[in-house]
């Protein structure tokens, strides 16, 4: 099986089956109507409704916008799969327009693939699809390409999508970790940990009760407003899995620079700070889902947190810390006590502490 | 945070450092004042907010055996791991103790390979687990010192008046002053007084601790875990040196009372019994420093219910963690640190878990070390 199961001509009848078979991954008449009802008809868009075993992009219009583009992918696996401020479709979208846009390209094209688990529930489909309609639509890039795949119960757990992205990077922005100099000064677009500690919550092993939502969101507009005001800015990145300190040790490593973080400055909700406590968490390595961390010449520092601050995603901006030349390739914590650490790499995941 | 950020004021701890620097002056030296905290989230606080930076030279923090899943030998923990990879059994386990490597692999490792390994954030949830698999085996995986230990024991108490019948532990619980016990019975000992655990002295009181202020001549301050906590109890042990009194003082006294938790201690005695000897990672054998089930309770008691290796496990021989939590060597110091031994690799205790000295130095501390090795008083 191959992407071509978007093309198929699009039916009338509407799709009545409660839960996903494998008849509905077996390339016949009932994957062809779970497509078109459910995917084909959320994500109505003209290069999709070419119905092509492939989507096919018009090269002169993206000449317009830029020079290079800017090509990811990534793979949604989340429990579970709604969760307060988001679902895996709302992931799975923001997430991979979050990897495009922090190259400084404007996001343009996703595909959708699905690997869905036999026994799922319709509805649900349904719900991560519209859901990433909503969002696709929110940023402003059209869904072009898919491709469906069922598989028996227990080989996966409910639903997993890819998407993979394409978008154009202006002519002159070329964002880099290795661009970092000592001197730089680090930003990040509001409070951290939101997303780990939300989807944490919603396992609901913990038995806590908390207003946490997920930061998901999308960076794109964020980026736009800083790049127009900063294009030499030295480096962006989305911090995910592993939170802020993983990416400033990558930064660290990768520019051969020393980054010294305050903590003082560095935005956490309280509540997170509280679950955080209790678990002997840090929310330095918890995830983010719409959390931009970027570096910036000195000189340009202000007005890029003006300008973060003005925009809706970074309106909780903030300075966290600034590139020394040494020790290279370290990531340092001036804490509030006047002293400093080391803040390293996670060998694995942060697991709860016993005492 | 409410109650926490008051323990984290900076101004106030720049008060509390210059009142141990006086006081310290006053004690006549030629060496620095050792001083261990036996806690491991003592041991993590102070790598955390620095604390060792900002304390004056005369002052040296020695970081001792207090960590539960440090200390765990590599014999039981390759016991666990057979127990939890026999059909039908979901074997529990706190989340600290799944990376901890046993003489060939982790928990993690063998719930990779197929064994249905869970983890829990209370003996409580192992509990339920049990009551929604009637058909399966379900084994908590008990450890930790007096300050889990209640937890345990309640739950088999609550284990056998809901009739579960098939719910086990395995039983790693140990004792915390037999350990410092062992530790002073040592002559390479090389230690001025203790910070004493905070969460096991919730349970037992402070009163267990005489025996070190009256045997063994040395002042124990039990403590709590912000970094004032800490400073404030490191200023109490300095100032009975400087006074030349060996006492049992209570920092902690937000939480600690001097008999402890009366409802806890009796259900750790309703449902376990100290072992005659229990091997601890680094230190080997100490006398009466473990606990196990008692015979009545032997169907809750995975040890009396499953067979299993039961092979005790040397340490790795280049390992130096005996000396490290002795206070004889600086983590550093040991030939293994940071090279063969690391957090990824851990040959040895101390750089098991996040708690242990030589993993929290090898991650928050390698730049200081250069400089504390400088630190010679004269």
């Amino acid at each position: 099986m191959n992407i071509s199961h978007l093309k198929m001509p699009q039916r009338k009848k509407k799709f009545q089956e409660r839960t996903i078979t494998l008849a509905h991954g077996s390339g016949g008449s009932a994957m062809r109507d779970l497509i078109d009802d459910v995917f084909v008809g959320s994500f109505d868009n003209p290069t999709l409704s070419l119905l092509e075993d492939q989507a096919r992009i018009d090269l002169n219009s993206l000449m317009l916008l830029g020079d290079r583009l800017a090509f990811t992918t990534d793979s949604y696996v989340v429990t579970p799969l709604f969760f307060p401020g988001g679902d895996i479709g709302t992931l799975a979208v923001n997430g991979t327009v979050n990897d495009l846009s922090v190259s400084g390209a404007k996001p343009l094209f996703l595909s959708c693939s699905v690997i869905l688990e036999e026994g799922l529930e319709i509805d649900i489909l349904r719900r991560v699809v519209d859901s990433m309609k909503t969002a696709s639509l929110a940023v402003g890039v059209q869904i072009v390409t898919g491709d469906t795949k069922v598989v028996p119960r227990g080989s996966a757990d409910k639903l997993f999508i890819n998407t993979t992205g394409i978008g154009v990077i202006k002519t002159g922005i070329s964002p880099s970790a290795r661009e970092i100099q000592p001197g730089d000064i680090v930003l990040v677009n509001g409070t951290l940990g939101d997303h780990g500690a939300a989807i944490l919550v919603a396992r609901g092993e913990l038995s806590l009760e908390t207003d946490i939502k997920s930061d998901c969101q999308p960076l794109n507009g964020l980026v736009d407003a800083i790049v127009s005001v900063c294009p030499n800015v030295r480096a962006m990145r989305d911090a995910t899995r592993g939170g802020l300190a993983t990416v400033l040790n990558e930064f660290a490593q990768s520019a051969n620079v020393g980054i010294r973080l305050h903590e003082s400055a560095i935005p956490v909700k309280k509540e997170v700070a509280g679950m955080c406590e209790l678990l002997g968490f840090d929310p330095l390595y918890l995830a983010n889902e719409g959390k931009l961390v970027v570096v910036v010449p000195p000189d340009s520092a202000d007005e890029v947190l003006a300008t973060m601050r003005s925009h809706p995603t970074g309106k909780d901006a903030q300075i966290v810390g600034e590139v020394i030349a040494n020790p290279a390739g370290v990531v340092l914590l001036k804490t509030d006590f006047g002293t400093e650490r080391i803040v390293d790499m996670l060998v694995g995941e942060q697991l709860p502490r016993i005492c | 945070m409410k109650y926490i950020n008051e323990f984290r004021d900076p101004q106030k701890a720049q008060i509390l450092i210059e009142q141990i620097q006086q006081i310290s002056n006053q004690i006549s030296s030629d060496k620095p004042i050792k001083i261990m905290e036996v806690c491991g989230g003592h041991t993590h606080a102070i790598f955390k907010y620095g604390l060792e930076d900002l304390l004056p030279k005369t002052i040296e923090l020695v970081h001792g055996p207090g960590c539960p899943v440090c200390i765990m030998p590599k014999g039981r923990l390759d016991d666990a791991i057979a127990l939890a990879q026999q059909p039908n059994i979901i074997f529990t386990t706190f989340g600290d103790a799944m990376r901890v490597p046993g003489s060939k692999y982790s928990l993690l490792q063998a719930k990779a390979n197929g064994a249905d390994i869970r983890m829990v954030y209370s003996p409580l949830d192992a509990l339920q687990i049990a009551k929604q698999n009637p058909e399966k085996e379900v084994v908590f995986f008990a450890i930790g010192f007096e300050t889990t230990a209640p937890s345990t024991a309640l739950t088999v108490l609550q284990a056998e008046s809901d009739r579960v019948e098939n719910f086990s532990l395995f039983c790693n619980h140990v004792l915390v002053v037999p350990a410092l016990e062992a530790l002073l019975a040592n002559p390479d000992l090389q230690l001025n007084g203790f910070v004493g655990p905070g969460h096991v002295s919730t349970v037992i009181g402070t009163e267990p601790y005489q025996v070190i202020a009256e045997r063994y001549h040395k002042p124990v301050v039990v403590s709590g875990f912000e970094p004032l906590d800490i400073l404030q109890s490191i200023w109490m042990v300095v100032k009975q040196l400087a006074e030349k009194r060996c006492e049992v003082e209570n920092q902690y006294s937000r939480l600690v009372q001097s008999h402890g938790n009366a409802v806890a201690l009796d259900a750790m005695q309703r449902v376990f019994a100290v072992r005659e000897a229990f091997e601890w990672r680094g230190l080997g054998d100490i006398p009466l420093s473990g606990l196990k089930m008692r015979p009545e309770y032997a169907r809750f008691d995975a040890e009396a219910k499953f067979t299993f290796p039961g092979r005790q496990v040397a340490d790795h021989k280049a390992c130096q963690c005996g000396e490290i939590l002795k206070g004889v060597l600086k983590p550093w110091q040991c030939k293994v640190f940071g090279t063969a031994c690391t957090p990824e690799h851990p040959l040895g205790a101390c750089m098991v878990s996040s708690e242990g000295a030589c993993a929290a130095y090898y991650k928050y501390g390698r730049l200081s070390i250069g400089k504390r090795e400088e630190v010679k008083v004269n």
